[in-house]
């Protein structure tokens, strides 16, 4: 088990090393130059255009640029973005509200989409079942930006329930309308997900030995049923985190939240290549962290399984 | 950009004991000015997040210029209409529209209690215009005699020969040229005033610059970056731009969509344009809170010579048919919902010396017949190469441009029987990118807003030779004299007849297609009264109360 865990991290490093590299070489490649997204409608003297070349290393070859940005990481410096401001600062600063908005969508998702899909589950063809399908057709079909309008003007604007925007603290309560919008979908599928496994386990002949051997209604459906359907579920669930905090863009935009999400489009459309290749370094480390942790539960989930 | 203020005098006994006192950011002294609003409330506006730090030579956009304009105050000041008045200069004197000598107002301080004094201003143009600070703005300092040696391409000069302090209070500016407008630029941020503090540490400066302005930062650390900037008043100002209300707090927002949203439900103050997707209801949402006001921009498709259709007699006709083909009242009044004005000409309504009815401007009437002539004549000359057919780029990252590129395409299209289809670039950068490389395969939109309130900042930076933003690379060495007569001019008023009629000469030869004028569409919460917008489209900051 601690040897299975050493060896996945060891496989943390070819894929730092080939997603930097390969992002780099993405925004390296975007056409146009980055010192003109910086000097703006006026442009700059060539002078001041060669000063921000030699500023930002962008007057070097490609190899150069990535290899003096890939020193800088592993001495912990990883650089200033265009606006002059460490790189380091500014994740510190996003990571956090994004991590929380993702956590509390996942959280929501999991929750609602668990309980909402065993119910419907167990009672399949019932008026609950297909409202609930109908329901999650609904949310899946629907854009996310839409949704999100909606929810912002009718709690945030009409009802007042809420402010329609996030602030710089980014408070638990100011969070809960952003992350029921960015769970919502995910939420459906879940939903279905589970739907589905726990019909498919229901009838499983395990179950059926478990009841005849005299258990609880209760303890067959939570430890046999339940416990045997999650697995697609948690599979679902450690990719969906990854997405949930780089593809917060259109949640944390109608939100106004300050979140990796917006960082890394405003970087985008800059061309500031250290500032996109850093914050996506961090989510890939979080994706492969988050697809380790299901690995994990799969042992747990199903003790059949095993690692060595 | 902008600002309007004038400063009265403070006698050195006064500043002594406001040293003293220091800066606080209790507001209850000061400022009663106010029409009986509340004076103690904190006004939360709108706001984008500055891409560089804020050192005015290396501000070039208005998300810091905004607040640059609250905290510094320069030599001279612009009001609500544009006029430029002495700010902390007590004089700006000259005989031959070349030499300088600027005196400034006595007993001026930084809020960190150093005097404000000729060296402020030296220093910090010297600051901005050397190469090796690679400051966005250096080219603002282009006038100045000796700053083609300090700016040139890895040079190690630091000062410009022009500028010499004579003591405190008093420093000479010697030009390259005559030029009567240049006072008119020193109210723009480039030009502003720098404590000595400023040049130890600049980075550190720029996260909490101090300034002279009616404004000074809450605390260190009160820009939180991507979030708001806190302002508080500065108590020791002095003048018409005093601070009506208890701070201004900028709150950064990604899109105005949502900053609209936080308007409506009065969880923001100002907003100072409205989306386009609420245009259309704006008025209707907000009712007496909202404000149409004109100001010093505008919007136009320039169009390279180095196309071949587009140059020589045959491109001149071709430009002119264009610019005939267009119904620019029908977009503003469709489009804009009349918020935009149909341009006449090349510059601004708000500014001074702006004439509508400069001979030329017919070109830029809506005239589909008189197009199709002229389209036809340039058929009998050369005949137009299809292989090449027109497109019209815009950058589709920000600001709404798709909408109108599409219906200029489509009035062009049906008017001339020609093929044109609008090009959309992923990103300004692109867009720019293929501008200054001269690869454009096309036409380009391009806006352009005033630094400072003078017809020549509408002309000279993007229609002379060899200018930094002469996108369609017009060339025309009788408009160029027509300018550097304008500027030698003794008046300024001398000076804008002679722009006025180097104009005529574009109007004529259309580099770019003037479209319309850009009018600020704002609107205010329930909590705030004394809303108004300046010349540059940027609201009074100062002049709002609390209700």
């Amino acid at each position: 088990m601690t040897w299975y865990i050493v060896r996945r991290f060891l496989q943390m490093i070819p894929v730092f090393l080939g997603a930097t590299l390969l992002v780099y070489f993405l925004v390296f490649s975007l056409p146009g130059d980055a010192t003109a997204a910086i000097c703006g409608d006026r442009g700059c003297t060539p002078a001041v255009v060669a000063g921000l070349r030699e500023q930002y290393n962008l007057d070097e070859p490609f190899f150069i640029q990535y290899l003096l940005y890939l020193k800088g990481v592993l001495t912990f410096d990883l650089g200033t973005n265009f606006s002059g401001r460490p790189i380091a600062t500014i994740i510190a600063e996003v990571f956090p509200t994004t991590a929380k908005l993702a956590l509390m969508a996942l959280v929501l998702e999991a929750v609602f989409g668990i309980v909402f899909g065993l119910v419907a589950g167990l009672r399949k063809g019932k008026l609950f079942d297909s409202s609930v399908l109908v329901l999650s057709l609904v949310v899946i079909a629907v854009p996310i930006f839409v949704l999100g309008f909606l929810m912002q003007f009718l709690i945030g604007v009409k009802l007042q329930w809420t402010n329609p925007t996030v602030s710089g603290d980014a408070t638990f309560t100011e969070l809960i309308l952003p992350a029921v919008v960015l769970g919502l979908v995910s939420f459906a599928y879940v939903l279905r997900l589970t739907r589905t496994s726990i019909i498919e386990n229901v009838n499983a002949d395990y179950v059926r030995t478990a009841t005849a051997k005299g258990l609880s209604r209760k303890r067959v459906v939570v430890v046999h049923v339940l416990r045997n359907s999650l697995i697609p579920v948690v599979t679902f669930l450690g990719a969906d985190l990854g997405a949930l905090m780089g593809g917060a863009i259109v949640t944390e935009g109608i939100f106004n939240v300050n979140g990796v999400g917006n960082t890394l489009y405003r970087a985008v459309l800059n061309g500031d290549g250290p500032m996109v290749v850093s914050i996506v370094t961090f989510l890939i480390l979080i994706f492969v962290l988050a697809n380790l942790l299901v690995d994990l539960l799969y042992a747990w989930l199903d003790p059949r399984i095993r690692y060595a | 950009m902008r600002y309007t203020r004038s400063s009265t005098m403070l006698s050195v006994a006064a500043i002594a004991v406001l040293a003293l006192s220091a800066c606080g950011s209790d507001t209850d002294s000061s400022s009663d000015g106010g029409g009986g609003g509340d004076t103690e409330a904190v006004i939360v506006v709108d706001g984008s997040e500055p891409q560089n730090p804020l050192i005015p030579t290396s501000t070039n956009e208005v998300g810091g210029g905004a607040i640059l304009d609250l905290v510094f105050a320069g030599l001279v000041s612009y009001d609500a209409d544009g006029k430029s008045q002495n700010e902390v200069a007590e004089s700006i004197e000259t005989e031959d529209a070349q030499n300088y000598t600027i005196t400034l107002k006595e007993g001026q301080t930084f809020t960190n209690g150093d005097p404000v004094t000729a060296n402020s201003f030296v220093d910090a143009w010297n600051y901005g215009a050397a190469a090796k600070n690679a400051q966005l703005s250096s080219y603002f300092f282009e006038s100045i005699e000796g700053y083609d040696e300090a700016s040139a391409e890895g040079s190690t000069v630091e000062t410009m020969s022009g500028l010499e302090v004579v003591d405190d209070q008093t420093f000479t500016v010697k030009l390259a040229q005559p030029e009567s407008d240049w006072p008119l630029r020193l109210g723009y941020s480039a030009f502003y005033p720098l404590p000595a503090v400023a040049f130890e540490d600049t980075a550190a400066f720029g996260e909490n610059p101090i300034g002279n302005g009616p404004y000074m930062f809450a605390s260190d650390g009160a820009w939180q970056h991507n979030q708001q900037i806190e302002l508080v008043p500065n108590d020791e100002y002095e003048g018409p731009q005093e601070a009506q209300n208890g701070g201004v707090t900028f709150k950064i927002y990604q899109n105005d969509t949502t900053a609209y949203q936080d308007l409506i439900s009065d969880n923001l103050d100002v907003l100072k344009t409205i989306p386009t997707s609420d245009i259309k209801n704006f008025k209707n949402d907000l009712g007496e809170r909202s404000i149409e006001s004109p100001y010093a921009g505008n919007q136009t498709i320039a169009i390279p010579y180095y196309l071949p259709n587009w140059d020589g007699e045959a491109g001149k006709l071709r430009r002119q048919a264009l610019s005939m083909a267009i119904n620019r009242d029908e977009i503003t009044e469709v489009i804009f919902s009349n918020g935009r004005e149909p341009a006449k000409e090349f510059t601004a309504p708000v500014l001074d010396g702006f004439n509508p009815d400069l001979p030329g401007s017919e070109n830029l009437e809506f005239n589909p017949d008189e197009a199709k002539k002229l389209w036809e004549q340039a058929e009998e000359l050369e005949p137009y190469d299809e292989s090449e057919p027109l497109t019209i780029g815009y950058n589709a990252d920000k600001g709404d441009h798709k909408t109108w590129i599409e219906a200029v395409v489509n009035n062009i299209k049906n008017n001339l029987d020609i093929e044109v289809s609008g090009k959309p670039y992923a990103t300004f950068k692109e867009a720019r990118t293929d501008a200054t490389d001269e690869k454009l395969t096309g036409a380009l939109r391009s806006g352009w807003q005033a630094d400072y309130p003078s017809l020549y900042n509408f002309l000279g930076p993007i229609h002379a030779t060899g200018a930094g933003s002469n996108d369609s690379r017009y060339s025309n060495p009788e408009f160029d004299e027509k300018l550097t007569e304008g500027l030698a001019a003794e008046s300024v008023e001398e000076g804008n007849e002679m722009m006025n009629e180097a104009q005529e000469m574009i109007l004529e030869d259309l580099p770019a297609i003037p479209l319309w004028y850009q009018v600020a569409q704002g609107g205010w919460s329930n909590n705030v009264d004394g809303v108004e917008f300046g010349w540059n489209g940027v609201p009074l900051y100062y002049a709002i109360t609390g209700k």
